[in-house]
């Protein structure tokens, strides 16, 4: 079976408006997380959030801009860098050929700033007031196929939506699609945009956020005994996937290799995860069998690790279980006790970061992890850690509402860079 | 009353806003679609920015009839 190297990474997100500065503070520990300081937040029981540090509006032109919904704006944003990033000119057609082109980028809520600002002017205006672009704007495709459409694209666009797994599991599917031969090169990832006032009084409904919101900086800390919820977040990451012999052929420059995913679905409940763990390591057994990797070759995951107070439990304790004795040779992060959860963008930025983890041999810490949950059994980077010499091959665990468990292993093999 | 050139002048505003065409080439002999490059949904919010601007009422049956930027002035102007 054909190696699926990684020729180009962009990102969006709370730390930085690319990918250099958002891995940059990554590995120095900063948090992305802020206050809400609009007014519509007043009355809000969580008012803190990841906001991008960098502004759509300062980078996409006005008029493609009002036609774009922000879940949108971010992923072309972050597809651009990507593109860009694995040596190929944005928007020009024909350096790949359009027909083994593919796309598969998720969000995992779509364009909600489109459909809720379009319903205010409905209900205060009128139907007529009702922009034409609705609809292409608030679809859970449209990042995806305004990507499609920027790269030329017509091997297929695809858009999976499985909550906050979603762009673990469009990873997942572009990798299916090269091996199976449908295209010889891939744009994946996803993007979230849903800092509004419903999704937050809505998950705070929940009790799933962190309240914190006196010290946002500190309000997401998976593990840490202190933790109380996860911190919403908005961004983007994609990255570009090809065949190695496609790579070489074009002579790209290469990261690393997505060597494999594992797909299961918990069947317990909708938003609660199986305390048992069952789903969450047979992900992570299934990506291992996948990708033709043993359990002592993982060197680092990147979890899921929310910050919530019964999720960070379970996944240790299914962390244990995928990795056996192993686990003692693994350090493991959570890198949203910086960015906070971006939802369906989320899996693909910490695919991401797991991707440079190997390739700068250099394990991000978890912040604000202060006193330990006990008795985890894992080993959690609560600082910077280095990671050793030679082939190394890490996980990344994303899980959404729903039940999806989806992890995906990378490794630095093929890196020419 | 406005007269023809100020409402050419703000429906040049309002497609430049929705659509990024320059000003200057909003003039009355350009057809919307053929010469300006604004596509259909572009077009429908021009139509209600008109409503909006010139406090007229475009019915969708007289809107197909507005093929270039003079025909939009002189509806506005007849209806004003």
């Amino acid at each position: 079976m054909t190696d699926i190297v990684i020729t180009g990474l962009g990102a969006t997100t709370p730390l930085g408006g690319d990918l250099a500065s958002t891995w940059q503070a990554m590995l120095a520990g900063q948090s992305g997380i802020t206050s809400i300081t609009e007014d519509w937040a007043a009355d809000l029981a969580v008012r803190i959030a990841g906001m991008v540090k960098v502004d759509p509006s300062e980078i996409i032109d006005r008029v493609k801009a009002r036609r774009l919904d922000r879940s949108s704006q971010l992923a072309l944003i972050a597809a651009q860098e990507a593109w860009t990033d694995a040596g190929l000119t944005w928007e020009l057609e024909g350096e790949v050929d359009p027909l083994r082109l593919s796309v598969s980028i998720a969000s995992g809520i779509g364009g909600l700033h489109s459909l809720l600002n379009n319903w205010d002017a409905q209900r205060d205006k009128g139907p007529r007031r009702v922009s034409p672009f609705t609809i292409p704007m608030l679809m859970a495709n449209a990042p995806a196929a305004n990507i499609g459409l920027a790269v030329h694209a017509k091997a297929g666009v695809h858009a999976p939506v499985s909550a906050c797994a979603s762009s673990n599991e469009a990873i997942s599917l572009g990798v299916d699609l090269l091996r199976l031969g449908r295209a010889d090169i891939a744009v994946v990832g996803g993007t979230e945009a849903t800092i509004h006032p419903l999704p937050i009084a809505a998950f705070s409904q929940m009790q799933a956020l962190s309240r914190r919101n006196d010290e946002p900086e500190r309000a997401s800390r998976p593990w840490d005994r202190g933790r109380d919820g996860f911190v919403m977040a908005e961004g983007a990451a994609v990255m570009v996937i090809e065949t190695l012999e496609h790579a070489k052929a074009r002579g790209a420059t290469i990261y690393g290799t997505i060597a494999g995913a594992g797909i299961t679905s918990d069947s317990h409940d909708i938003v609660q995860p199986d305390p048992s763990g069952e789903g969450q390591s047979g992900a992570m057994l299934k990506a291992l069998a996948d990708s033709k990797l043993a359990a002592s070759d993982i060197v680092h995951v990147n979890a899921h690790g929310t910050s919530t107070p019964q999720g960070d439990v379970t996944e240790a304790g299914s962390i244990r279980t995928a990795l056996g004795e192993a686990v003692d040779g693994c350090i493991v992060t959570s890198t949203k006790s910086m960015t906070g959860h971006l939802l369906g963008g989320a899996g693909a930025l910490e695919t991401i970061a797991s991707v440079m983890a190997l390739h700068d041999r250099m394990v991000p810490p978890t912040i604000n992890l202060e006193d330990p949950e006990p008795g985890l059994g894992i080993d959690i980077a609560s600082v910077p850690r280095p990671l050793p010499a030679g082939d190394l091959a890490a996980i990344n665990n994303s899980f959404g509402f729903g039940g999806h468990n989806v992890a995906v292993a990378v490794t630095n093999a093929n890196a020419t860079r | 009353m406005a007269t023809t050139e100020e409402i050419r002048a703000q429906l040049a505003e309002l497609v430049n806003d929705v659509a990024g065409v320059p000003v200057e080439d909003v003039q009355l002999d350009k057809s919307f679609v053929d010469d300006l490059d604004v596509d259909s949904l572009a077009m429908v919010e021009i139509i209600v920015g008109c409503e909006e601007k010139f406090g007229v009422t475009i019915p969708d049956e007289e809107s197909k009839n507005l093929k270039t930027v003079g025909d939009a002035v002189a509806y506005v102007e007849a209806h004003l």
